[in-house]
């Protein structure tokens, strides 16, 4: 077991976004690490972008925060400037226009969820290579792979808040 | 190698002349000098009126120790500190380049400083270099907004904390936090656990040692310190001090005061004229 302090901070990581049928729903855990050691056993995996629109990170602590640091600036100009919320969708493809042109240095998976006016509430995954795709339900981070499984067996359409929420409280509780 | 008979200004930027000499005594043997690393132990904690930074004072270059009573904790602006952990000139450039960074935003705003606008600064550098400047640093202070704690990492990520260790030391020093830390800690007892952390990392960890540094950070207030507990004196120390037998024989003892002493008297009022 190498325990290598200069490790860049990686998040592990398990991040859910679920739409239900007032909106959406998201979750993460809290364990940030350099290599096997924990670095912060608190962190704030779902960050806010804008009122309406919250995103889930994964994958490099660093990357992450500076691509939604970006994307809050945009869209807080945006909002500014259209005069009214910015929608789930231009907050996704904000997103992805960073995460697809610079994806040979970027490492980073991001779940956008949110709510607007126009759609309701949305999620939109987008993982490592930039593509944005929109989906009832998505997961990410390396704790992931062991959620595939579940979700295929759980996932309804239109569950409740409750059912959306409870369901991702069990997810987190796996390995 | 080059053969200049005149002294020339330097035209700045990176000389190579002794490029070719170098690359000669490493094909010879010879080891480079590694990077002084600060080894360290720095913490930092929220308590009851404001942040409790903590650091020690070793810092080595390789398995040697280079200097036993360094400053880790560094001025970032009268109501900021930052301790720094890493590459000790990585750790004292950034924090030297931000702390002036700060200074002209407060004269640009008219405002003191705020913890956020230090996180931000740090940050921004630290990812631009995408963690070749090796400096991770606990970053504290007090402002209006109240008191604040950062960790931020060498590739620029950041994380806000009522409690943060960085450094080899780290796992040690946390230990110490976990157990002990709970919130709405008084002054004594925050200096107390702060100091118990760091010297936790100094007996346990190698790249850790010699004394406490502390800085207390309150609104309107700071006290910075230094050596608070000297946990490692040198006990043996000869009273008899040391004698080198005389080598080389004095012949001629003449003194030269190496400048004169002139009296500058003012003339008031004449203006410089064309």
């Amino acid at each position: 077991m190498d325990l290598n302090l200069d490790a860049p901070h990686s998040m592990g990581t398990t991040i859910i976004g679920v739409t239900y049928n007032g909106g959406v729903v998201l979750g993460a855990d809290s364990r940030t690490s350099t290599g096997m050691y924990v670095a912060n056993r608190a962190s704030d995996k779902i960050t806010q972008l804008t009122d309406n629109v919250y995103v889930c990170r994964s994958g490099s602590a660093a990357d992450s925060q500076v691509v939604s640091d970006y994307v809050r600036y945009f869209l807080h100009q945006h909002t500014i400037q259209l005069g009214q919320p910015a929608t789930v969708k231009v907050s996704a493809n904000l997103i992805r226009m960073l995460a697809y042109n610079n994806k040979n240095m970027l490492q980073t998976g991001l779940i956008v969820g949110g709510w607007d006016k126009y759609e309701g509430g949305k999620i939109y995954g987008i993982p490592l290579g930039g593509t944005v795709v929109e989906q009832p339900f998505a997961i990410g981070g390396s704790g992931s792979s062991y959620l595939y499984g579940f979700f295929d067996q759980a996932w309804k359409e239109n569950m409740t808040k409750e059912e959306a929420e409870v369901s991702i409280l069990i997810s987190m509780l796996m390995p | 190698m080059s053969q200049s008979s005149v002294d020339v200004p330097p035209k700045g930027g990176f000389s190579f002349d002794l490029c070719k000499r170098n690359d000669m005594l490493t094909q010879k043997g010879l080891k480079a000098p590694s990077f002084l690393k600060t080894g360290t132990t720095i913490v930092g904690l929220i308590f009851k009126d404001g942040v409790i930074l903590g650091a020690d004072t070793r810092a080595t270059e390789g398995p040697i120790v280079a200097d036993k009573n360094c400053e880790k904790i560094h001025y970032m602006a009268p109501n900021i500190y930052c301790c720094g952990a890493g590459t000790a000139a990585d750790t004292e450039a950034v924090t030297d380049m931000v702390s002036s960074q700060l200074r002209l935003h407060r004269y640009q705003t008219g405002r003191d400083s705020r913890v956020i606008t230090a996180l931000t600064l740090l940050k921004k550098h630290l990812f631009s270099y995408q963690g070749h400047v090796s400096a991770a640093l606990v970053l504290g202070g007090v402002d209006i907004t109240g008191p604040h704690l950062h960790t931020i990492y060498p590739h620029g990520s950041t994380d806000t904390l009522p409690f943060a260790t960085m450094g080899s030391g780290s796992l040690a020093a946390m230990s110490v936090f976990e157990a002990k830390y709970k919130e709405g800690l008084t002054r004594d007892e925050g200096i107390k656990l702060v100091a118990e952390a760091i010297c936790s990392g100094i007996f346990n960890d190698l790249g850790s040692g010699s004394n406490v540094d502390i800085c207390v950070i309150t609104k309107g207030n700071k006290e910075y310190l230094r050596n608070y507990m000297e946990p490692n004196p040198r006990t043996y120390v000869s009273s008899k001090g040391y004698s080198f037998t005389k080598k080389t024989e004095v012949l001629l003892t003449k003194i030269t005061p190496l400048s004169e002493k002139v009296e500058i008297v003012e003339v008031a009022g004449e203006a410089m004229e064309e």
